[in-house]
């Protein structure tokens, strides 16, 4: 490990570290308020607790929070825009929002108080992976109604580093800044930094001979297997980080510099696993959703909030020192999910099989189609030059590698097309791995 | 004695073809000759042309895989027979071609049958034994 993290940690950051009842008292106190808050100003939180016979007061334990009704992603847009909000307009100091791919896009509030805390979440996310003050962070996530840009820069501000709001989009300008700035962290999606990767040599820079040494990386799904082929290719370290507009943005949950899945910030978020069919409560170590329940938010609180997010919880003790719990990297989302001829494909299943033939990972979309009612699934992979021969027979073994791959790991047999090498469209922001075309 | 063949990947579909040819000539790449490969759902286009370095390049930064081969070129002359007879050396010698492909040359009345052999270094060794006309690159390639 380079930096020593207990050095470089900013004394706000105690938190971290607390002793499990201490920290599990504060969240109770936490809560209570929460609740009550969200009771008296919120009318659908209202209406659910008493449909449930329930009393803000019944909070007595942590425990008690499982008693309480989830929120879910279409409660926010049925009260588009401000029915959530538990504060007068006069206490709103922001609005974010989310870029609504599908009719209607959700609205979130924050306080001044909820800023502070935002940043105080992303001010220890950015200390647990090893960036103090004097580090200068490119912050490459959009700004703008997308909570990540402002939310990392409110959180790198505060550490006291140097951030670079240069926001998303235009990688030769990312580069030129990369290297004339000496940026030595970056901020953004996974997918836009192997964006960056690939473009660099085209106008000749060597990410290993830049100052770089920490990637940021979250807002989408990812794998190990990314987090070692950026590593590999730039000579970064990449830190997942977890969040969600919903509850707060960027900095709900930030690996430290063990790398070993992202620590919540418990005393703000408090995080339950829940079985996908049932609703009901799963032990830590077991997978399921992750359903979060903000401790301090107060313009816009969020009870039991289903992320949608699949993942497991561990209370194991984390190297550096820190109590938090952790989450397992989230590789997949139940959105992600399809189905196809009645079994659950994640696409993260696709990505294991296309590493196991290729070595790394190349880019690929799952495309579905229906014909004559019967799904189809086609996996389009862009030929790389690894792959690529000067004969028919070896991208043929290739394709058929895949293939065979796919369908061991997921009992289906599924289209594997190879495509010209920059074709499947790369967001700047989320890669979109699966296309629906199957008309219902 | 070696020749330079760069492949590339072509998606089967209308206009994959002609997207890096166009590339090509727009540069004022003249290509020497050309042969496609092509399976079920793609297809490689496999190329000899002059300044191959640059053409890869160029392609490459169009955002083409390209491959570079060492190719081995054989001059006949322009008659029956003329391939047969290298094959017969070829196939007494135990060569193994991966493929091939011909194109004469108006000027000298010859054929060039360029292949692709596993062992290209070897392959040249025997072909000279038996005197058959191994081109060099620089005659093959030079300036009209």
């Amino acid at each position: 490990m380079k930096t020593n993290s207990a050095r470089s940690f900013h004394p706000a950051s105690a938190p971290d570290f607390l002793p499990p009842e201490q920290l599990q008292a504060i969240q109770l106190q936490r809560l209570k308020f929460m609740v009550q808050r969200a009771y008296n100003h919120v009318a659908l939180f209202r209406q659910r607790m008493d449909d449930a016979g329930m009393e803000p007061t019944d909070m007595r334990s942590l425990g008690d929070i499982t008693k309480l009704p989830f929120t879910v992603k279409t409660d926010l847009r049925d009260t588009y825009p401000y029915g959530l909000f538990a504060s007068p307009m006069k206490d709103i100091v922001r609005l974010h929002a989310s870029t609504g791919t599908t009719g209607k896009p959700i609205v979130v509030a924050y306080t001044k108080e909820d800023i502070d805390v935002w940043a105080n979440v992303m001010m220890r996310s950015f200390a647990a992976c090893g960036l103090h003050a004097g580090d200068v962070i490119q912050n490459a996530y959009g700004y703008g109604l997308f909570t990540g840009g402002l939310g990392a820069h409110y959180g790198g501000e505060a550490l006291g580093a140097t951030v670079i709001p240069i926001s998303g989009g235009n990688t030769q300008r990312q580069l030129m800044v990369m290297k004339d700035f000496g940026s030595t962290a970056i901020c953004c999606t996974p997918s836009y930094f192997l964006h960056i990767i690939e473009q660099a040599p085209e106008f000749a820079v060597k990410l290993k001979e830049l100052p770089l040494r920490v990637g940021v990386f979250g807002a989408e799904p990812w794998t190990e297997s990314m987090r070692r082929r950026i590593e590999a290719e730039s000579g970064i370290k990449a830190y997942d980080i977890y969040g969600l507009s919903e509850i707060i943005g960027p900095g709900v949950a930030m690996e430290c510099e063990c790398q070993a899945g992202p620590h919540i910030f418990e005393d703000w978020f408090y995080p339950e696993i829940i079985d996908l069919k049932t609703g009901r409560p799963l032990p830590d170590g077991e997978e399921g959703e992750l359903v979060l329940t903000t401790l301090g938010k107060q313009a816009m609180p969020m009870i039991r909030y289903r992320t949608r997010d699949i993942t497991a919880l561990t209370s194991e003790k984390c190297e550096c020192g820190r109590t938090l719990r952790r989450i397992q990297r989230i590789g997949r989302r139940s959105d992600d999910m399809f189905i196809i001829r009645g079994v659950n494909v994640y696409p993260s299943q696709i990505e294991t099989a296309l590493l196991k033939v290729e070595g790394t990972l190349p880019h690929y979309q799952i495309l579905l189609t229906r014909e004559k009612d019967l799904d189809e699934v086609e996996v389009q992979v862009e030929v790389t030059k690894e792959v690529f021969g000067d004969t028919v027979g070896v991208l043929e073994q290739v394709q058929r590698n895949i293939g065979r791959s796919i369908e061991t790991l997921t009992g289906l047999r599924m289209k594997v097309r190879m495509v010209q090498p920059q074709t499947i469209t790369r967001s700047e922001g989320k890669a979109k791995r699966v296309v629906d075309q199957r008309k219902m | 004695m070696k020749l330079k063949q760069l492949s590339l990947f072509l998606e089967n579909k209308p206009g994959a073809l002609s997207r890096p040819v166009r590339l090509l000539a727009k540069a004022k790449f003249n290509i020497v000759t050309l042969s496609i490969a092509d399976a079920n759902q793609f297809g490689i286009l496999r190329l000899i042309l002059r300044d191959w370095e640059k053409a890869k390049k160029l392609l490459e930064n169009n955002g083409f895989v390209v491959k570079v081969t060492d190719m081995v070129a054989v001059e006949v002359s322009d008659q029956p027979g003329g391939l047969a007879k290298i094959l017969e050396v070829v196939e007494k010698a135990g060569l193994n071609v991966e493929f091939m492909y011909a194109f004469t040359e108006k000027r000298e009345n010859k054929a060039i049958l360029i292949f692709r052999f596993d062992d290209p270094d070897h392959a040249i060794k025997i072909l000279q034994q038996r005197n058959l006309n191994v081109v060099a690159s620089v005659d093959l390639l030079k300036q009209n």
